[in-house]
């Protein structure tokens, strides 16, 4: 029997409604197509697109890559994909921690959670076996005390904001360093299933161990050479929160529901400030050469960037332990501090109260728990600000809260958070990087000119990066290039970097089919009014101008032809064939 | 859309990397636009439509690369590669792939795996994922790699130890005299003087010294750093700046550790830093000049037990006359130069394996860039005895 290098094979297919597990054999040509991670999650996705994200049917799926468990730098992480209760698209986020390496070790892949089990229950796997049992944690159970519950191996456990039915909640996994965006713990809720706990004892087979450590040394040299991430003032040194100093110098900082874009308050709210108060130590996922994490002194987790930015300047919040304490709720109540600040700030917008008239903390409990004024808030901004006539103030795209870089001081990344899969997301093309990160090369943030192709190169390489299941963090440094050379020492099979920008191209048009099934068009690759009409913060001798709107709309349908999508902004048979995907026409 | 291509055009000829109207640069946005034209402007068309990069960049360079590469490729195997052994090559284009035709297939194949190519008879030829930028940097790593390796090939020929071509005879020459010309014309120095007594001076003494370093014709490779210690803060260029345009990529980074700011300043700036903590420095100067990066990568210790992994595991205590020689790889990792080059930085400079050359100022950029001057001078010259030129 060939040894299938870099991966197992075989993937679970857990029925939680029979209770009933079966493995599905895979390879060949949809390893080659989708590599592993976000576009094999896509494509065992993609026949269920249509259905509701509470549909019993609708597939929860958790896949690895095939550099999981191999030691290739940076490469631990773990899809999700299923579709997003908050967004109502398909909707994928990256884990980090040890489930990945866990799962592959008891010989699987990934997972295919379908169905709904008539009580909340968990899922244990140990190599083959596969069991279930009644859930151990009790009602409204905090996220840490649930993950005490295992000391080996690793899980992943959802919340009580997933309890209470919050579109926002978190799926926590054990060794990962942030909550998840997109709601796709209230997914696993729907099923009843509260945990899966997974333990392996084997090993994954590698074609070229030698290959493999040299293509990990090229990664690595890399990342000490990268200022954002190694640097004195990087992300190993002061977490994603280092970001925060230049985006506000760069007048990109949303403040007051991105009322303001730059923060000129006396209390200083940056990475530095935490640091100098309580004293910080790096932590990162497993297998991770970055560390980007920080905890303070005490134990408790700094937030990352965008967490900690809207958890403060943008809800009006100018304490830094206030927004310790937001942070924390949210990290022990399982759900994304992102889409619950930004509900927060467009609720203060909305009902003028002032920032001290709103006790953050309490309306981040509130909304976990589904009481009080959190009843209205715990399906996001979106809903929230329809409901009250404002749906303008959301300052959300598909309705996914935009994270914490003002779209009118970064041209291409107001591009890509209209136009991402996943809704108001900067991960997926990482415009900043560019645009205020100076990598790989500087370019001129106040332009549309190129971005369109920059947006889409980007996308697929993340497509592809995820699909490998390489952290998005280590695009700071390292390209394709250097992990093909990784990829082949794994597989033995020969790979370029343009290989897998093809693969990263095709897994990205799959997750835009899955998104025309479901019925978005062009008009929610959009962002909200404010940012054409309302100037940002001037600072620096900088102006910040609103969009304008007529080169937005010129520079998107530029992105459509050059993704090879219609004028519409949806996919096309020909170009779906072209990349070997199947084609479904909704109507 | 062309404009870029022509700025970065005018780069390559002024830095004497490619000939007047030879660059050609592909920029694809919606459809592709050319800055010039060649007979098999489809072949690279059609490189370009299949890999979807933003932009391309072809050129036949300019003596003496032009021989340089030449040689190097007809030693490759065919289809092979050229593996140097400097620092920018080892960190960011790994090999050089050489092709052995000019043709859609033979291009696409090598630009697939890496950033840039060698066409023997032809050119070089270099991608741009994201913007013309990258070709141009890509192009000009590529043509200051190989003369590093030429010469450092040459010299271990001269000692029998290497078989070169006959031709590297008339090349290592022509080469030779062109640069000792190019040296003995530096006359522009640095007219900012210090100390400095506020930020604005501080910029443009910075400005000033980077230009000055680009257009001595030291460096063929555009980067390095540049700084200065004032009012507690570090003043430094930005990550990816170029040397000869540094005007708005200067962070400011206050040592108090107040501000994050200076994530996007240079992957040298632990090293600027730990130097001004060790010394009583207060500007640094950091290039790659072609000699001092040549002359750290000759070594006749052709048994030692650390050959091949000199850059991190030298521990001899090498000099070139009084300039420590010291291994270290960018940045701030466990083998980083942050480690070895500050503390080497005793006298007028330190040279960093395969790297470049760093040189310390006492109050301003005219020591520094003095000393920089001086050290490729003397490195150039102690080859030219190597070598018996």
């Amino acid at each position: 029997m060939p040894i299938n290098f870099g991966r197992t094979g075989r993937v679970l297919l857990i029925n939680a409604t029979e209770r009933s597990v079966s493995a599905i054999e895979t390879g060949g040509d949809a390893a080659t197509f989708f590599i592993g991670g976000r576009g094999m999650a896509g494509n065992f996705l993609r026949p269920f697109a249509h259905l509701p994200f509470d549909s019993p049917q609708m597939p929860l799926i958790f896949m690895t890559g095939p550099l999981t468990g191999t030691g290739a730098p940076c490469s631990e992480m773990l899809s999700v994909m299923s579709k997003s209760p908050l967004t109502r698209t398909v909707f994928q986020f990256s884990a980090g921690g040890t489930f990945g390496s866990e799962l592959k070790k008891s010989g699987w892949d990934g997972i295919i959670l379908t169905g709904k089990s008539t009580s909340p229950c968990g899922i244990i796997i140990k190599d083959s076996s596969v069991t279930f049992e009644q859930s151990r944690f009790i009602p409204e159970m905090d996220v840490s005390q649930r993950l005490a519950f295992f000391s080996t191996g690793s899980a992943a456990v959802t919340g009580p904001a997933a309890e209470h039915g919050v579109l926002f909640s978190s799926m926590i996994f054990s060794g990962d360093t942030q909550q998840s965006r997109g709601g796709l713990g209230l997914v696993m809720e729907t099923k009843n299933i509260r945990y899966i706990h997974v333990r392996g004892s084997g090993s994954v087979s590698v074609h070229d161990l030698e290959k493999l450590t040299a293509a990990g040394e090229d990664i690595l040299r890399l990342v000490s050479a990268s200022p954002v991430l190694t640097g004195d003032h990087g992300f190993s040194r002061y977490g994603t929160a280092a970001l925060f100093d230049l985006v506000n110098s760069r007048g990109m900082l949303p403040c007051l529901n991105f009322r303001k874009t730059c923060y000129d308050g006396t209390d200083p709210l940056n990475a530095c400030a935490y640091d100098r108060l309580y004293g910080t130590v790096s932590y990162g996922c497993t297998g991770c050469d970055i560390h980007c994490g920080r905890r303070l002194a005490d134990g408790r987790p700094v937030p990352e960037y965008n967490a900690m930015v809207h958890l403060s300047a943008l809800t009006g919040n100018t304490s830094v332990e206030r927004t310790l304490l937001a942070s924390a709720l949210c990290a022990e109540k399982g759900m994304d501090p992102v889409s619950a600040a930004s509900t927060i700030a467009c609720y203060m917008e909305i009902t003028g109260k002032s920032p001290d008239e709103c006790d953050i903390v309490k309306l981040l409990a509130d909304i976990a728990l589904s009481r009080g004024e959190g009843e209205l808030l715990k399906s996001g901004s979106l809903r929230y600000a329809a409901a009250a006539s404002r749906p303008e103030l959301s300052m959300s795209v598909k309705g996914l809260e935009l994270p914490a870089f003002d779209p009118r001081g970064a041209y291409g990344t107001a591009l890509s958070y209209a136009v991402s899969t996943r809704g108001g997301c900067y991960s997926d093309a990482c415009a900043i990087s560019h645009e205020i990160l100076r990598k790989p090369v500087a370019t001129d943030r106040f332009t549309f000119s190129g971005k369109p192709r920059m947006i889409r190169l980007a996308e697929d390489a993340r497509s592809a990066a995820d699909s490998l299941t390489v952290c998005g963090n280590i695009l700071f440094a390292a390209s394709l290039e250097e992990y093909a050379r990784a990829l082949y020492a794994v597989t033995g099979t020969e790979t370029t970097g343009h290989d897998l920008m093809l693969a990263g191209e095709r897994i990205n048009y799959n997750e835009r089919i899955m998104n025309y099934i479901c019925g978005f068009t062009s008009a929610d690759d959009d962002l909200p009014a404010r940012f054409f009409s309302d100037p940002g913060t001037p600072g620096a001798g900088i102006s910040i101008p609103p969009l304008d709107r007529n080169k937005f709309l010129e520079a998107r349908s530029t992105y459509y032809r050059i993704r090879g999508l219609s004028a519409d902004g949806l996919p096309l048979e020909k170009k779906s064939l072209e990349l070997g995907l199947s084609w479904t026409d909704p109507d | 859309m062309d404009r870029p291509g022509l700025k970065y055009s005018a780069r390559l000829v002024k830095s004497g990397l490619c000939e007047a109207g030879a660059p050609l640069f592909g920029i694809m946005e919606d459809g592709i636009t050319w800055s010039g034209r060649i007979q098999e402007e489809h072949i690279l068309e059609e490189v370009l439509n299949t890999l979807n990069f933003g932009s391309i960049l072809f050129s036949p360079t300019a003596e003496p690369f032009r021989s340089i590469t030449e040689l190097l490729a007809g030693k490759a195997q065919p289809s092979g590669s050229i593996v140097p052994d400097d620092t920018e090559t080892r960190t960011f284009l790994h090999e050089i792939p050489v092709i052995s035709a000019f043709t859609p297939g033979e291009i696409i194949t090598a630009l697939k795996r890496r950033k840039g190519a060698i066409i023997p008879g032809r050119g070089i030829i270099t991608a741009g994922p994201v913007t013309p930028e990258q070709a141009f940097v890509t192009f000009s790593s590529i043509c200051f790699s190989c003369y590093v390796k030429f010469f450092s090939d040459y010299y271990y020929y001269t000692r029998g130890v290497k078989k070169l071509p006959d031709s590297a005879e008339k090349i290592a020459p022509q080469a030779l005299k062109a640069y000792r010309s190019a040296l003995k014309n530096i006359s522009d120095f640095p007219s900012a003087k210090g100390p400095f007594t506020s930020d604005e001076a501080v910029y443009a003494a910075i400005v000033e010294a980077g230009r000055l370093t680009v257009s001595s014709g030291m460096v063929d490779s555009f980067f390095g750093n540049v700084s200065a210690l004032f009012n507690d803060c570090i003043y430094i260029t930005q990550t990816a700046a170029s040397l000869d345009e540094l005007e708005g990529c200067i962070d400011c980074c206050p040592l108090d550790n107040s501000s994050t700011c200076a994530i996007t300043s240079s992957s040298e700036y632990s090293a600027h830093r730990a130097l001004y903590n060790l010394t009583h420095r207060r500007t640094v100067l950091h290039g790659h000049p072609r000699f001092s990066v040549i002359m750290s990568l000759l070594c006749d210790r052709h048994e030692c037990a650390n050959r091949g992994r000199c850059h991190t595991a030298c521990t001899a205590k090498r000099f070139i006359n009084d300039i420590p020689v010291v291994p270290g790889e960018i940045g701030t990792g466990p083998l980083g130069l942050v480690r070895t080059m500050p503390a080497a930085m005793m006298g007028r400079g330190v040279i960093v394996h395969g790297h470049g050359l760093f040189t310390a100022g006492a109050c301003d950029f005219t020591d520094a860039f003095t000393s920089l001057v001086d050290i490729e001078r003397m490195c150039f010259e102690e080859y030219c005895r190597l070598v018996q030129f």
